[in-house]
């Protein structure tokens, strides 16, 4: 009897196992023509300029005498450390990077915080904040440098408003005040970002969590320290690593407010290596700095993978 | 009845009062991320003439147009919009139809090999964009398509493939399989189930691709400095920056204009698709 019962219920619905069959024969050979032209894309615009780059970092690639490469080796390689452009590069980008997403995050979560506390116009604020990050990197970085301009900007007539220091100064004259000005404008536009990951982090803790402290009398700080704190762990890693991955291709904000100047002080990876492959038009020293910048890339990923799972 | 009003009142104003320190921070922090959007309007209000003497104000004196019918009839900025408008949805437009039908292959028909194409399309959205510009640039000198909008369409998909891929793929995998099944039954090709049942379920999910799409590639500085050469083909941020650069004196004041015209609509955007951008976002991060 159950034998038939079961043996009859697929007359009724369609026959599974027919369709599983027919779905694996002809399910992965279209699966992969569906996902062909959206990764020959990313392929042609990511994998061919990996391995075009490695393959014109070993030779001499010029515009001018565009039909032979001669094979230098490692020539380009120990360009690299003999002249004074890409270990400075390293440095700043290494140290922006640190700076600007310690600031990034510490602010983020500040504002995420207050996101998440239920308040009229919160609609309103959550949308001003996305407006600076919606804009374009190029139209921040032109805002800000007017901003900071010594005749008609807004911190040069608050600074002399207030009779403190800083005002009628030329920001872009010196090294540190044109380093204040890239913090300023990457912070303005990258900081929303970071809170939104972040409040979204903060509203997947259920607030069963929060009532079973406050029943425990846990304080405010309390209630931070260990309850928020440790649950806002997995979005707080994936703001540090989007952030700090992002900050270390700073480019638009270089070239728009301070053109890698005063001298060459706030030149940065992207800046250098854009500058070699567009402006110097070499190729074979271009594409050693990007090989160099994957690997910092990568390796900056890895440790800090390594960091923050230490410390979950 | 009044006995029960007056106590009401004073909880509430002692709600306000413990609200109060929240809703000035809140204002503050819009205030400072806003502030400079008005500064920079009320620049760019101001002639030329007010703006040489370097007195800024709140508001100029005599507010006036000029900047913008300069920048928009005399410098190419309203073709320099125009430009990036196109750009942005030739973008949008492939970005959408690709990573939907990417993800539908994904989800649905590949067995082996998913995961490594997914964490290719992932790690694809972080490689860094100068490392493309020299050989992007020396093949699109081989291929005749050096100034031309193609090269930056096509460039500008590392910004958008990555996210749109991954946000759709994490959607189809949650629709049930019975919708697909019950078209194939009915007599439907696999394209067929994808675009009668599938798509009119993402709608929503392909409508926050568009958006997000077009906010990134709108933003794209890099390839359109380094691809573009013929200043009729600028795209809009680029026009902007040269702006600054072209004369013999700097007028900021152009620039802000330009500035303002290049964040109306992506403001206007932002207000009324706030919802999807956020949840594209996180979404996009958090999975």
């Amino acid at each position: 009897m159950t034998a038939l019962a079961t043996r009859a219920k697929p007359a009724t619905s369609p026959p599974p196992a027919k369709i599983m069959r027919r779905r694996r024969r002809e399910g992965p050979w279209f699966g992969w023509v569906l996902v062909a032209p959206a990764a020959g894309a990313l392929l042609l615009i990511t994998a061919f300029p990996l391995v075009y780059n490695a393959m014109n970092s070993v030779r001499h690639v010029d515009l001018l005498d565009g039909s032979s490469r001669p094979f230098v080796g490692t020539e380009n390689y120990r360009r690299l450390f003999s002249e004074h452009t890409f270990v400075p590069a390293l440095e700043h980008t290494l140290g922006f990077t640190a700076v600007s997403v310690t600031l990034e995050v510490a602010v983020g979560l500040v504002l995420a915080l207050l996101l998440n506390m239920p308040f009229r116009g919160r609609g309103l604020l959550r949308a001003s904040l996305l407006i600076p990050w919606a804009v374009p990197t190029a139209v921040a970085a032109t805002l800000w440098r007017n901003m900071f301009d010594r005749s008609n900007g807004f911190v040069d007539y608050l600074l002399g408003a207030l009779h403190l220091p800083g005002a009628h100064v030329t920001w872009l004259a010196n090294t540190w005040s044109s380093w204040v000005m890239v913090l300023v404008t990457d912070a303005w536009q990258s900081t929303p970002l970071v809170a939104i990951l972040l409040l979204a982090g903060l509203q997947s803790v259920p607030a069963e969590v929060y009532e079973a402290g406050r029943i425990d009398g846990a304080s405010r700080w309390q209630s931070f320290r260990y309850l928020t704190w440790p649950l806002l762990r997995p979005a707080l890693m994936v703001a540090v690593v989007f952030r700090a991955l992002s900050a270390l291709l700073i480019f638009d904000v270089i070239y728009v407010v301070t053109g890698g100047g005063p001298g060459n002080s706030t030149e940065t990876l992207s800046f250098v290596n854009y500058h070699a492959f567009l402006v110097d038009n070499n190729f074979g020293y271009g594409g050693a700095i990007s090989i160099s910048m994957l690997i910092t890339t990568v390796m900056v990923a890895l440790l800090l993978r390594r960091v923050l799972a230490a410390r979950c | 009845m009044s006995l029960q009003t007056i106590p009401s009142r004073t909880v509430d104003r002692r709600a306000l009062m413990r609200r109060s320190p929240l809703l000035i921070s809140s204002v503050a922090v819009a205030l400072a991320f806003l502030f400079p959007f008005y500064w920079i309007f009320a620049q760019s209000m101001q002639s030329s003439k007010e703006f040489s003497l370097g007195q800024p104000r709140f508001w100029p004196r005599h507010p006036t147009l000029e900047n913008y019918r300069d920048i928009l009839a005399n410098d190419g900025f309203a073709r320099a919009l125009a430009n990036s408008f196109l750009v942005s949805v030739a973008v949008a437009a492939f970005t959408v139809t690709a990573s939907c039908l990417a993800a539908f292959g994904l989800v649905r028909l590949i067995r082996r090999g998913k995961e490594a194409a997914l964490g290719f399309f992932v790690l694809a959205g972080f490689f860094p964009m100068t490392a493309m510009l020299g050989p992007l640039f020396l093949l699109f000198r081989t291929t005749g398509l050096l100034d031309t909008f193609p090269a930056v369409i096509l460039a500008d998909l590392v910004y958008t493939l990555p996210l749109a891929t991954w946000l759709l793929t994490s959607l189809f995998e949650q629709l049930p399989w019975e919708l697909e099944e019950a078209a194939r039954v009915d007599g439907c090709t696999r394209m067929q189930a994808l675009r009668h049942v599938v798509v009119p379920i993402a709608a929503p999910a392909l409508v926050t691709v568009a958006v997000l799409s077009f906010v990134l590639s709108w933003n794209d500085f890099t390839f359109a400095l380094s691809f573009l050469s013929s200043p009729q083909k600028y795209t809009a941020p680029l026009s902007m920056v040269f702006l600054g650069q072209s004369k013999y004196q700097i007028f900021y004041n152009r620039t802000d204009a330009a500035v303002v015209i290049i964040t109306v609509p992506v403001a206007l955007l932002v207000f009324l698709a706030q919802k999807r951008i956020v949840t594209g976002l996180t979404a996009g991060a958090l999975k």
